[in-house]
């Protein structure tokens, strides 16, 4: 991999571990300048890990970190954290009890000349929608509001690169969204590199350009969100990012798969040959009622959602299926359905292989934004 | 990741927490030493003694601190009666008393020519021999007078312990029909049974430690002999082995603590609290109650300051003069200096605890903290024998290079004192600092790293402000301590230096009780502060209270 000059951040080859135990796996990862990336996991996944050495909290056991070219981290030569210019939100915020909004703020501008300094701070308070609050203390805080703030003081010293645990996890779920939206508004008016760590794929795709979906300790998929939900690039990827069912089949030529659900049509990617054993990813949208079908599912569970119904489906064999249905679409538990499949593409794996057949090398790791 | 190579903050702490066990070191390491004629000496003749005297003396010291501080607890937290909310706090009171002061004070009240005695004659007409009063100047004299300034600790940790109790363990055996006193005996005191071991055991180290009161009351035990070895014997090594011995008694101690508050963590099975139902006590039973809670703190407490007070007060002209603000300004500057060097050198050990955490530098702060369980006469003798060789060395080679001798750098100078305060009371102020900063989450010290602070100035900017309360805290712990410490300044102080305390004990020593009571009243006032301190702690401490 080149370093390429607009890289702001370069993770190459990095393997990070404590007490002999590795929990970052061989990462190389690649933000471009003014991009919003995010490291997408469930919790242990070694996502926090990689963001806190980034920041310069934790050595490295291999590998390389590079901000803006500079090797920052490397085994046994890690950077003081202070000295990296890497402005973090923490996932409880950590203001200074002791010290006021403003001060809070204005906490890493310190050798800013003193109106330079105040006008940082009115104009940060302002962008994040608190321009009253200069002199109020944490606790005197929502937690948003404390977030807002974590975010101003974070960004207050311009730093090259903004990192982010979690930071919407103590938040209300329902308001979890649109505060990532609100944030992403923020970064991209501050022109700013961020990396972001969560475990809920909403927030992600809310916040995010790219996202990078981690299990045990390895990225598996470096992608957009349309691409980690339509095209993923593993087992893993395919069951944590949106709902859906595999299902399997058999190839029949290069371009069909023979399934329970009959035959379906697409493309056959390369590397599977007919005959070969091979599971299907069904998303609930990939499948609608039709009352004239001759495919039965029975309704095994149904769950309201508002605009639309989500059943679970058994087809005669057992095999479980979701559908997402229009929420006048009411049918009972034990209800038997005519179901229509409708792929726009095939997502198929090899069966028993961790890697989609259609993969034949690793994923680009670099930004293509 | 590699292991972390030690850095500066190891090998500061390393170093600290050397020089600090060096007294113990020195002291521990006379075991091994050839014994002497002298120490031949007292095995022969004193040893038995002290051992016996010491085994007493705790025997009844526990029996007595027992005895004081459970009932007392277990009234104030869980019962209903008039005064119960002043006795919560005023059951601390006798801590302000040292026990050497609580001790003179009542031989002046209690001897043939004080009040009491006086009183009698008056009343009965008798005349010097003609009737029986119990000696105050005894073993048994001795032990309660240790009894009534030390069941505090009791006290405290057991009423911590019974506020503790979950309320469903003590309402089920309500439920199952047990009483008060069934409640008490069968649930609430084996629950507490951990904190009162503590409590006790702290009682003990106390008596072990103590010096004043058994050498005023003339009882031969370690403490005492210690002294008579080195300066009446003149023989410092027999005196640190005879230190030894004492020391391996409190290490026995420290372990039967140990082993028993390993249990404690299976205790609390349920963390359901709420306000604790108290028994309403009704008829003799309150009348019983106020007076159990009364009468430790009308004689550990509000007698001896009102007798103290009352010869202050007589003797008013004879104390009130310069030489009595010269002491006062000593006591304070150097328990003002002790208690500022003993939080700096615990920030720094608490700090580096928290920046490298790993067995090296917990084991270093663990060896720093045990000064405190060591009796000041033994750390005295383990300060003075290096210090009195460096000083030896040091003179000797200036001498011989430069014809010029340096004297006494070390020992014999405020050094070794103020040396020797932070090596006995270096744990007070760690607890302290060590359980604020704990309260910290790490997340500050990770933003302020991420915001440009270097973790000095993270410590200065950060956490100083965030505990400055603790901080002050450790500090008056440290300073009270200091000015109450007794025999370590006896020992180390430099020639004609006088502190109150040192004062108090000359005056009382030389039967001048009314006057040693300005200098004994000035310590026992200052040593309210913690009293108050640790009151407001207890009364917001209580799980599911309302103040955070």
């Amino acid at each position: 991999m080149s370093a390429a000059p607009t890289l702001e951040l370069e993770i190459d080859h990095v393997d990070i571990g404590y007490h002999g135990k590795t929990v970052v796996h061989n990462v190389t990862l690649g933000l471009r300048k003014g991009v919003i990336g995010c490291l997408l996991g469930p919790s242990g996944c070694g996502k926090t890990t990689l963001l806190r050495a980034i920041a310069g909290f934790e050595g490295l056991a291999r590998g390389t970190i590079k901000l803006d070219g500079e090797a920052v981290s490397q085994p046994g030569r890690t950077l003081a954290p202070e000295r990296r210019q890497v402005g973090m939100v923490f996932q409880d915020f950590a203001l200074f009890p002791h010290l006021s909004v403003a001060d809070n703020i204005a906490f890493g501008i310190q050798r800013w000349p003193q109106a330079k300094r105040r006008e940082r701070v009115k104009e940060l308070l302002a962008l994040v929608g608190l321009p009253d609050y200069a002199r109020r203390y944490p606790h005197a805080l929502s937690g948003g509001q404390q977030q807002r703030i974590a975010l101003a003081r974070a960004l207050a010293p311009r730093p090259r690169l903004l990192l982010l645990d979690e930071p919407f996890s103590s938040m209300d779920v329902e308001l979890r969204e649109g505060l990532a939206r609100e944030v992403r508004a923020i970064l991209k008016h501050e022109q700013i590199t961020a990396l972001l760590v969560t475990h809920d794929q909403i927030e992600a795709f809310a916040i995010a350009d790219r996202i990078a979906v981690m299990h045990e300790g390895r990225i598996l998929q470096w992608d957009n969100a349309y691409n980690l939900y339509h095209r993923p690039a593993a087992r893993f990827v395919a069951d944590f990012i949106g709902q859906g069912e595999l299902l399997s089949g058999t190839v029949l030529n290069a371009h069909e798969v023979g399934t329970e659900l009959g035959v379906i049509t697409g493309h056959i990617p390369a590397g599977c040959g007919p005959g070969d054993a091979v599971d299907v990813l069904v998303r609930p949208d990939d499948i609608a009622p039709d009352p004239s079908s001759t495919i039965i599912g029975e309704v095994s569970a149904k769950a309201f959602r508002g605009a639309a119904f989500l059943y679970t489906l058994r087809l005669p064999s057992g095999q479980p299926i979701l559908l997402l249905a229009r929420s006048h679409e009411n049918y009972a538990l034990g209800e038997r359905i005519g179901i229509r499949p409708g792929f726009n593409h095939l997502v198929v794996f090899a069966a028993d292989a961790p890697q989609p057949a259609s993969m034949s090398k690793a994923p680009r790791a670099f930004s293509e934004s | 990741m590699p292991a972390t190579r030690p850095d500066s903050w190891h090998i500061g702490v390393i170093l600290v927490a050397l020089i600090l066990a060096l007294p113990v070191l020195v002291v521990f390491a006379h075991v091994f030493l050839p014994t002497t004629e002298v120490w031949q000496h007292l095995q022969a003749t004193v040893l038995s003694d002290y051992v016996r005297n010491s085994l007493l003396l705790m025997l009844g010291v526990g029996a007595g601190v027992l005895l004081i501080g459970v009932p007392t607890a277990w009234l104030v937290s869980l019962c209903e009666f008039p005064g119960r909310r002043i006795f919560e706090w005023a059951l601390l009171l006798p801590l302000a008393f040292p026990a050497y002061i609580i001790a003179y004070t009542y031989t002046g009240i209690l001897d043939f020519p004080g009040p009491v005695q006086a009183q009698l004659r008056e009343w009965f007409g008798w005349g010097y021999g003609d009737y029986w009063f119990p000696e105050i100047r005894s073993l048994g004299g001795a032990i309660l007078m240790l009894s009534l300034v030390l069941y505090p600790y009791v006290y405290l940790l057991s009423r911590a312990a019974f506020l503790e109790q979950s309320v469903c363990v003590l309402e089920v055996s309500r439920t199952l029909g047990a009483g008060p006193w069934g409640g008490f005996r069968r649930v609430a005191l084996p629950l507490a049974r951990p904190a009162i071991i503590t409590g006790l055991s702290l009682a003990l180290m106390e008596t072990l430690a103590d010096y004043g009161t058994v050498q005023y009351f003339g009882i031969p035990t370690f403490t005492t002999g210690i002294f008579r070895t080195w300066f009446g014997l003149g023989d410092p090594g027999a005196a640190a082995q005879l230190a030894a011995i004492l020391m391996s008694f409190v290490f026995i101690l420290i372990l039967l603590e140990r082993l028993s508050r390993r249990k404690a963590r299976f205790h609390h099975t349920s963390s359901r609290y709420s306000r604790l139902p108290r028994y309403q006590l009704q008829g003799w039973k309150r009348l019983g109650a106020f007076g159990v809670c009364l009468l430790p703190v009308l004689l550990g407490f509000i007698l001896p300051s009102w007798q103290l007070g009352f010869w202050s007060y007589l003797t008013f002209e004879r104390w009130f003069h310069p030489e009595f603000f010269t002491l006062v300004w000593n006591s304070l500057s150097l328990a003002a200096i002790a208690a500022v060097l003993a939080v700096v050198l615990a920030l720094f050990m608490a700090y580096a605890k928290r920046l490298r955490p790993g067995l090296g530098v917990a084991l270093a702060v663990r060896v720093a903290g045990m000064g405190y369980a060591i009796p000041g006469t033994v750390i005295a003798v383990g300060v003075m024998l290096p210090f009195a060789f460096i000083d030896n060395v040091v003179d000797d080679w200036m001498r011989a290079q430069f014809d010029i001798s340096t004297g006494l750098i070390l020992s014999g100078t405020l050094v070794a004192l103020v040396f020797a305060y932070c090596v006995r009371f270096l744990a007070v102020s760690l607890n302290t600092v060590e359980a604020a900063l704990t309260k910290i989450k790490p997340s500050m010290d990770d933003a302020a790293r991420s915001l440009g602070m270097s973790p000095s100035q993270v410590l200065y900017k950060i956490h100083l402000p965030i505990m400055r309360g603790s901080v002050l805290t450790a500090l008056l712990l440290v300073f009270v301590d200091v000015l109450k410490e007794l025999p370590a300044t006896l020992i180390l102080r430099p020639f004609n230096f006088n502190t109150l305390a040192v004062r108090a004990f000359e005056l009382a020593s030389d039967e001048r009780l009314a006057d040693s009571a300005s200098a004994a009243l000035a310590i026992v006032l200052v040593g309210i502060i913690p009293v108050i301190l640790l009151s407001r702690t207890i009364a917001t401490s209580r799980p599911g209270h309302a103040n955070p």
